[in-house]
């Protein structure tokens, strides 16, 4: 029974490997092509699903074809890369390539004979080349900017309740205002994209300017749904200071704001930082509640009442209509997701770590 | 009155409580004195030394009666359980100062430990900081052990050494009266040695309350003692009359065994 017990919990501890190592494997996989395509470069490159026109090039080197933008109404043949040159790519591409062509030929028919050619191998397409270009940096920065804006408000408003639950309050009002917000914290993100779309967006819009889709709008939309989390979560942080390190403060004259300054936030800092970095986790992946209020545009936000988009959105609003290229572009984008998160947790372990 | 606290007619009652926690107390505490009080557990001795600097004020709807006076250094007498503003309590506090029955080094280095309360009340010049901090330290006999690693977090020393950073903490502050707790109830033997001593040497320069339900203890290191059983003040008296010649019965019968 012991040893049944021993190896039940080992195997349940490497799952957790497996998983991630599964994860990151998948993603890097799905990834390879768009991150030999575009390299790090993906990063800066604010275009997505734009087509270039390539001149030039060699006549031995591959020719890639790629034909259509990522808004083209028919969700199979929406972004369809034929790479001619590799051999078991154009194997993999080839329920594409049959609606590919039939897509284009409705379409744009200047191309249709290049098109052919350049699908048997042949030079000829070479000084007519068109490639299409996938950049992550909109979005990049999108995820960016509205978990910032987000960490902005909720940091002082969820430490603000935090205290004041604990702290202030008396039992009676701390009880059912505690409740309340573990109630917040259980709601389903959707519900608050769908409020913040109605209700909230526009409010905003109407105080701040611009539209009721921004990502100013966004980032406080996901400001009101980690402050639920990240309050609860300091609160009971800051309820494990004992009773009696703050009698000890008090009683050599510390007043109520310098021992939570003092004593409470150093003890309980551990569990604040964690309770912070959970909830960036949160904010920097929501896909819901910002898919609404973002806008979902491939633009650059030059002011915070801009629209614009981030990574989990462009992942939830392309999926299912991306194939090839773009799909390998996508889990690039989602594998920088990954990543970012992956770094900030560790940061955040590391700092706690060294604070010990 | 010559004494430096005064206890008169003191009753306590917690918030939401029947009954009164403290009954009709009187007690006086005299300058320079160590003063012990003794006790089974739960007898109320800590509800009455917590009322002494009025710590029990952080929980709000207790309920006190009577006086309790503290002597300032003009020789006149406030009753401090007329105090209602934040600065008061403050003031107060620093005066009493407190240990407890744990040690509670604060989730800072040594010696931000020991400079917090000087900090507190306005004190900025970094050397005057030092020089009380390493007199503190010395008073507690304390510096020896810890001048190579003064920007350690405290709680990274033993239990006896937190314990006198506690009390180094406290007397950094000069108050007049301090208050312990149980102060060595979670030491082992050679820390509390140490500060039963240390009680002793302080007394020249402070006014001591101490509780303790370790009656050796309570032998050792008091001028006088007091015994308190169920929230009543039994018997007040020298030390060696409460060890030797009680008066009460139920003295008698604590300090040698019989019941506590
Ligand atoms: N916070 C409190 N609320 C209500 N009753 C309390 C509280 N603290 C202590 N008491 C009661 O007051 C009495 C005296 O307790 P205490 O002063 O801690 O005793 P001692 O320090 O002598 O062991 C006990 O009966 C205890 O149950
Ligand atoms: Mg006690």
């Amino acid at each position: 029974m012991e040893k049944v017990f021993k190896t039940f919990a080992q195997l349940s501890a490497s799952f957790v490997f497996v998983v991630l190592v599964a994860t990151v494997a998948v993603l890097y996989i799905t990834a390879k092509p768009a991150i030999e395509e575009f390299g790090a470069h993906f990063i800066i490159e604010p275009r997505w699903g734009v087509d270039v026109i390539q001149k030039n090039i060699p006549a031995n080197a591959p020719p890639t074809t790629s034909t259509s933008t990522r808004d083209s109404i028919k969700p199979a043949s929406s972004a369809p890369v034929v790479n001619t040159g590799v051999a078991d790519e154009a194997l993999d591409d080839g329920d594409d390539m049959s609606i590919d062509d039939e897509f284009d030929t409705d379409e744009s028919i200047p191309t249709d004979d290049d098109m052919d050619t350049g699908q048997s191998g042949l030079p000829g397409s070479a000084d007519r080349n068109i490639k299409t270009i996938y950049g992550g940096a909109v979005p990049i920065v999108g995820t960016i900017f509205s978990t910032l804006i987000a960490m902005l408000f909720s940091i002082p408003v969820s430490m603000g309740i935090a205290v004041f639950l604990s702290e202030i309050a008396s039992q009676q009002i701390a009880r059912p205002i505690g409740i309340a917000i573990e109630l917040l914290a259980a709601i389903p993100s959707i519900i608050y994209g769908m409020w913040a779309l109605f209700y909230f967006g526009p409010f905003i819009a109407s105080v701040f300017g611009g539209h009721s889709v921004s990502l100013l709008i966004a980032g406080l939309v996901l400001a009101v749904m980690v402050i639920p989390f990240m309050t609860a979560l300091s609160r009971d942080a800051i309820n494990t200071t004992p009773n009696v390190l703050k009698e000890s403060a008090y009683a050599m004259g510390a007043t109520k704001f310098e021992v939570l300054k003092d004593i409470i936030f150093p003890y309980a800092k551990a569990g604040i930082i964690g309770s912070i970095i959970v909830s960036l986790g949160r904010a920097m992946g929501e896909t819901m509640a910002v898919a609404f209020v973002i806008g979902g545009i491939f633009q650059f936000a030059h002011k915070v009442t801009d629209a614009t988009t981030s990574i989990p959105v462009v992942l939830a609003n392309n999926f299912s209509e991306s194939s090839g290229m773009s799909m390998h572009a996508l889990f690039y984008l989602s594998l920088i997701l990954f990543i970012v998160s992956f770094i900030t947790i560790f940061f955040a372990k590391y700092f706690l770590m060294s604070k010990r | 009155m010559k004494n430096k606290m005064e206890i008169k007619n003191f009753s306590f009652t917690y918030k939401g409580a029947k009954a009164p926690s403290l009954n009709q107390i009187s007690l006086p505490i005299q300058t320079n004195k160590v003063t012990a009080i003794i006790g089974p557990s739960g007898c109320g001795k800590s509800t009455l030394l917590r009322s002494m600097n009025r710590i029990h004020d952080l929980y709000p709807g207790n309920q006190y009666d009577g006086e309790i006076l503290l002597q300032d250094k003009d020789g006149k007498h406030q009753n401090i359980l007329a105090i209602k503003k934040e600065n008061e309590f403050i003031r107060l506090r620093q005066k009493v100062g407190m240990v407890f029955q744990k040690p509670t080094p604060f989730p800072m280095s040594i010696v931000d430990n020991i400079a917090y309360g000087l900090r507190l009340t306005g004190l900025k010049n970094k050397r005057k900081l030092h020089e009380q901090v390493e007199k503190s330290l010395r008073d507690v006999a304390l510096w020896e052990e810890v001048k190579d690693r003064l920007n350690d977090d405290a709680r990274g020393l033993s239990g006896g050494q937190q314990q006198r950073l506690c009390i180094a903490r406290v007397i950094a502050l000069k108050p007049e009266v301090i208050l312990f707790d149980e102060p060595t109830s979670a030491l082992d033997p050679l820390s509390t040695l140490a500060i039963e001593e240390m009680i002793s040497e302080l007394k020249q320069n402070y006014t001591i309350t101490v509780v303790t339900h370790n009656m050796q203890q309570a032998s050792r290191i008091s001028d006088y003692t007091a015994f308190m059983y169920l929230g009543d003040l039994i018997e007040f008296d020298d030390t060696e009359t409460i060890f030797i010649r009680p008066s009460e019965k139920q003295t008698e019968d604590y300090i040698t065994g019989r019941f506590g």
